[in-house]
């Protein structure tokens, strides 16, 4: 299935899905060296979302994160690409700088068409998105 | 949102930061809902202290191999850049300070290294601006009727490099409407109404003084809001030169107290958040003339612009035992850290010392603040 949606940071990724219904922030949500979510009202704590195409709703918190992914992609634990309902200025420039893709606004709602596990192709050059239900786990 | 051909073009650059900075710019301009880019006069960068950007915010500042299309100020350092040893700093802090610096003046950047670069240039009013470091936005909107967003320290040097920023928000002259009536009741000090207003404030404060108030209080008041709110613009009746470009909203608000007081025992006084302008060096030195030496140690910040120009009365307030640094301030150097709880007079300070610094901090009146010192 192919989905078409708005590119906010350009390129090309695939990977297994990682999805979390709720707000993210990178600082302080998210254990920079290992990648693994550390926030205790996550639904996805303790999994990792390291090399995975992390889904979420939007970013929350403070301006200060700004630098935080381009840390974790130094560190080889940042997520392969970013696809959010409606995404904001902090995640945003964080993935441009740290050259993850990134869209947004997605003809349907990506919380309730990816599921965690599938393999999701982002191409945020052309701006769609493929989900592959097969799912790995 | 539209781009001209040229602009298109910019986001294929063989530069890969003028690529990139373009790429922010029209993110930014979706997120928002801007309908082009305009050019701006100036940018003026945040996030300059080693302190606050770390080692990525340098090695980012460094990749850029690009220069600034507009006059471009930035934000204050960790670190007095003369005076650092006295301050406390360390030498791996200073180099690691000294890099960022370096990465800024190959970008082109002006070294003003002041959170109030509107005391080394004057923007006029209408002036599009893409300014960072939120007390200088407030005061720009505010106080001189330029137009700026608060932008974060990326968007400004972005907008820098690219010489234009997103129209959108204040770019719009009807998004800088007053929303909200604050009537004050009392000869409120402005910093304290500020921090206390912010935390409620929703939308665009017109403010009714009882009477006019100066300069500085005008900077304090919009540092203060902007530190505990969203505040990126307010109005005052009868002062501000917007003021009645709009209605005065129906909304009201009634403030007759302004409590901040929180009581620690202060080991260092702090003056200068926002930086000082030389009026209110002048002040400093008038009430300190003749008092003897300070009890407490008093740290006073300003910019090295100002600092120049008022050497004479720095090297008065120096042998009074006051110390003067530029380049830096309370908030954004590691020097502070080692106090255990500083008295300020700048509801910013207040506000982000403990968050930023992991100090206590307690509120008094600039005259407070000195008096303090001298008891």
């Amino acid at each position: 299935m192919r989905i078409k949606g708005r590119v906010i940071s350009k390129g090309v990724a695939e990977g297994v899905a990682i999805v979390s219904r709720k707000k993210f922030s990178f600082l302080g949500d998210v254990d920079v060296e290992t990648g693994i979510v550390i926030a205790e009202d996550s639904d996805i704590l303790g999994e990792s979302i390291a090399d995975k195409v992390f889904v979420f709703p939007t970013g929350r918190g403070s301006t200060v994160g700004t630098y935080v992914l381009l840390r974790m992609k130094k560190k080889g634990t940042a997520p392969k690409a970013i696809i959010n309902v409606e995404t904001e200025p902090i995640i945003a420039v964080g993935a441009i700088i740290a050259g993850i893709p990134l869209m947004d606004k997605l003809e349907v709602n990506p919380l309730e068409t990816i599921k965690s596990g599938d393999i999701v192709r982002v191409n945020a050059l052309e701006g769609w998105v493929e989900v592959h239900g097969d799912r790995k786990d | 949102m539209d781009l001209s051909r040229e602009e298109e073009k910019l986001l294929e650059s063989d530069n890969p930061a003028v690529a990139k900075c373009m790429e922010i710019l029209v993110a930014l301009g979706e997120i928002f809902g801007a309908d082009r880019l305009i050019p701006i006069v100036s940018a003026h960068i945040s996030g300059i202290s080693y302190e606050n950007i770390g080692e990525e915010g340098l090695e980012w500042l460094k990749s850029l191999k690009a220069k600034v299309k507009v006059k471009t100020t930035v934000n204050p350092a960790g670190m007095d850049s003369e005076r650092w040893r006295e301050m406390g700093i360390d030498e791996d802090f200073a180099r690691k300070q000294t890099e960022v610096l370096k990465a800024l003046v190959d970008l082109g950047a002006e070294l003003t290294l002041t959170c109030t670069p509107y005391y080394v240039y004057k923007p006029n009013f209408g002036d599009h601006l893409a300014w960072a470091e939120s007390s200088a936005v407030v005061y720009a909107n505010s106080v001189l009727g330029a137009m700026t967003n608060r932008e974060s320290g990326i968007s400004a040097l972005a907008s820098a490099i690219i010489g234009k920023t997103p129209r959108y928000g204040l770019h719009v002259k009807e998004n800088r409407a007053p929303t909200v009536l604050v009537k004050v009741k009392e000869d409120l000090n402005p910093s304290a109404l500020g921090v206390v207003l912010g935390r409620e404030l929703d939308g665009i404060p017109i403010f009714e003084f009882g009477r006019k108030l100066r300069d500085h209080e005008l900077k304090q008041l919009g540092a203060s809001l902007a530190s505990t709110g969203n505040v990126a613009i307010f109005h005052v009746i009868g002062q501000t030169p917007e003021w009645r470009d709009f209605e005065i909203p129906k909304e009201k608000l009634e403030v007759d107290e302004a409590d901040v007081r929180d009581e620690c025992d202060p080991d260092l006084i702090a003056l200068g958040c926002p930086h000082l302008s030389s009026e209110e060096i002048m002040e400093v030195l008038r009430f300190v003339e003749r008092r003897g030496r300070p009890k407490i140690s008093v740290w006073i910040f300003t910019s090295r612009h100002v600092y120049e120009e008022m050497k004479e009365v720095v090297e008065k307030l120096e042998r009074c035992g006051i110390k003067v640094f530029r380049d830096t301030c309370m908030v954004v150097s590691p020097a502070t850290e080692k106090f255990e709880c500083v008295m300020v007079d700048s509801g910013k300070a207040l506000t982000y010392l403990p968050k930023l610094r992991g100090v206590k901090a307690m509120f008094g009146t600039t005259e407070e603040c000195l008096r303090r010192a001298f008891e």
